[in-house]
């Protein structure tokens, strides 16, 4: 009997934005093809042009809802170099705390409200229920102190721009408001209760790896280079430092200014997705893959450069040692303890007295035609390109998108899981939902990612190897 | 009683609505606690399967084929519908693309942009067209109600859903509206 045929799985579900997977099977009914579709752009590149470079900062956050504050901020370095000046000390500071806000928010969102009920009610549980309500539904606590984290990286954002998305804040020179001495107070208040639920975060992520150890040591585990923004020490440096890409065996491969990011970074266009395939350019197309975010970070850097997030890195090390370094499940862990990284930076920083400082911003004629403002966004690196006239309007922007960086990583990571599940044409839910929990892993935001025209659609199709549709899975 | 049914969809947009929805927080248990959410970017319902809804709420405007399909069946599942953000209110920040021709816009994305190797122009089965211009939800579907603002402030949609619960059509109080 011929199995050959397309699952489709639309939209992929818990994620940011809009994206899509097909699954071609062949005869036998096992995967032949599989392709993750970006189904969503929007145009930023082009809409932009002709527009002040100050604009930027508030218009390019519009690209994405869950991190506007990363697209502000590399938005606002671009035009910082436009300007050609350094921002003040304490402006500096109170971007990498609104910064550090961003980070707390969104990495608490990704693994409370979106991976958490995979890892806590299950694959193979019930779809209808197996979401943020679900958990709060088995386990009210946890829920609550997921929520609260959030929350607090939230306010944290609000207590500088004045609302939680889409903040007005960070300015080509600086920053818009100083941090008052109460707005200060009422955040230190809060790390106690981050603290603990970073902690409960922290546990069930080990302890579900401990009770998984096989499943993830074959979940999408495959070697590929690792790319982040480093310091001088070779610790995370999520607001500014050298771009590091780094190869499985742990040599650096380059290390660079971010302003070079073209020498190393290139793009491919695929016609089948709106998202482009950017690549390491030294090893071509598609061998150059490489991954960004947490999972990228933590393999890219030699320490954390916090006390209790080095503790945690230390172990990360042992397991990720112990054959598991390229396994795609190892993002969640590497997401948490990133966390707990920002947890300590932001208290170290609102713990210093220059927080407070009233020295924000420097304003300055533009002094040169391009700026390039590179970030690490909580999925990873962000680039923001931009070239002005003398007038400072914008003839051309690009922008590499975190989720960009990590689309080859994110196709091979869903080849890699429907090949080890799919198998003699058996298609269960339970398993096409791990298919979609390898991209899930990733932390996609396809919003972002297709800023271009931007939204991801995410839906599997099962084809025959001819390319005949035959069949389309469909969930509740 | 039986829990009125809640359907919610992002189109072309940025999920900030959507987050600000999550920024409910704690009041966010209880809001879900007297719904049922069904299709959702947070749940796992796929293919947008709507069932029968006593609420649809859409982020985003219409901004491809896709989009448009989905907010048409949304309509015909749902009992009330809102547009929710100022993207599925006016068509939003994305409208900038509709002053220019829709090639020109996907050329400079994936032709003309620095360090893109083989310009090619994205078309294929599995992705969908872009339409001429984004419009807004209205502009395709009859909406019964509006909550402005970008995002709106998490009460906004939280006034409206009780609204509705309460068997009342809702209307903003004038500090819940908002443009920015």
């Amino acid at each position: 009997m011929d199995r050959s045929s397309k699952i489709t799985i639309n939209p992929i579900s818990r994620i940011e934005g809009h994206g899509k997977i097909t699954i071609h099977l062949d005869e036998n009914g096992d995967v032949c093809e599989s392709r993750f579709h970006v189904t969503q752009f929007r145009g930023y590149e082009r809409f932009c042009q002709g527009r002040p470079f100050e604009e930027m900062p508030v218009i390019t956050q519009r690209i994405c809802g869950i991190c506007p504050v990363s697209h502000q901020l590399a938005s606002a370095k671009a035009c910082d170099a436009i300007l050609g000046v350094d921002i003040p000390p304490t402006a500096k500071r109170l971007r990498e705390l609104l910064h550090m806000g961003q980070f707390i928010q969104s990495h608490a969102l990704h693994f409370f409200h979106l991976a958490s009920p995979d890892l806590l009610l299950g694959w193979d549980s019930d779809p209808a229920k197996r979401n943020v309500v679900g958990v709060i539904g088995e386990f009210p606590d946890l829920a609550l102190k997921g929520i609260r984290l959030r929350k607090f990286g939230q306010e944290i954002i609000k207590a500088l721009g004045g609302k939680k998305i889409h903040p007005v804040f960070a300015v080509p020179g600086g920053v818009m408001n100083a941090l008052n001495d109460d707005d200060r107070d009422t955040l230190l208040s809060g790390f106690g209760q981050a603290y603990e639920a970073t902690y409960a975060a922290l546990n069930i992520i080990k302890d579900w790896l401990g009770n998984n150890l096989e499943e993830a040591k074959r979940f999408a585990n495959f070697r590929s280079i690792y790319a982040g923004l480093v310091d001088k020490n070779g610790c995370p440096a999520l607001y500014d430092g050298k771009m590091r890409m780094r190869g499985h065996d742990g040599n650096t491969l380059a290390e660079f200014d971010p302003a070079r990011y073209l020498e190393f970074i290139a793009e491919q266009v695929e016609p089948w997705s709106y998202l482009k395939f950017p690549f390491f350019k030294p090893h071509g197309y598609p061998g150059g893959c490489y991954r960004v975010g947490p999972l990228g970070r933590l393999n890219a850097i030699d320490a954390m450069g916090t006390p209790e997030a080095q503790k945690e890195f230390d172990e990360y090390k042992k397991l990720s040692a112990s054959g598991l370094k390229g396994s795609t499940l190892l993002f969640h862990y590497a997401r948490l303890i990133e966390l707990l990284y920002c947890l300590e930076k932001a208290e170290i920083m609102l713990e210093d007295d220059l927080i407070c400082g009233h020295d924000i911003r420097i304003t300055a004629d533009p002094s040169n035609r391009e700026g390039v403002g590179i970030i690490e966004a909580p999925r990873g690196t962000l680039i923001h390109h931009y070239r002005v006239d003398k007038y400072g309007i914008l003839e051309k922007l690009n922008l590499i998108v975190a989720t960009g960086h990590n689309n080859l990583a994110m196709n091979r990571s869903v080849n890699l899981v429907a090949n080890e599940y799919i198998r003699g044409g058996e298609v269960r839910e339970g398993l096409l939902n791990r298919v979609e929990g390898a991209i899930r892993c990733f932390d996609p935001c396809l919003s972002c990612s297709t800023h271009a025209l931007g939204q991801m659609p995410l839906r599997i199709e099962i084809f025959s190897c001819s390319g005949e549709f035959i069949n389309e899975i469909r969930r509740p | 009683m039986k829990k009125p049914k809640l359907a919610t969809v992002w189109c072309e947009a940025c999920a900030g609505c959507h987050m600000s929805f999550l920024d409910l927080d704690e009041a966010l248990v209880d809001i879900l606690s007297r719904v049922e959410l069904t299709v959702s970017p947070i749940t796992d319902f796929k293919d947008y399967a709507f069932p029968q809804v006593d609420v649809g709420i859409v982020e985003g405007g219409v901004g491809n084929k896709e989009n448009r399909e989905v907010i048409e069946h949304l309509r015909q599942q749902c009992r009330f519908l809102i547009a929710w953000g100022d993207c599925a209110v006016f068509g939003g920040i994305n409208t900038l693309r509709n002053w220019l021709p829709k090639d020109d816009v996907l050329r400079c994305a994936y032709v003309k942009t620095a360090g893109t190797v083989n310009g090619i122009i994205p078309a294929h089965e599995d992705i969908p067209q872009l339409l001429d211009k984004v419009l807004p939800v209205n502009a395709v579907v009859a909406v019964d109600g509006y909550i402005p603002g970008c995002p709106p402030a998490p009460e906004a949609l939280a006034y409206c859903l009780k609204e509705l619960l309460a068997g009342r059509l809702p209307v903003l109080p004038a500090d819940m509206i908002h443009f920015d």
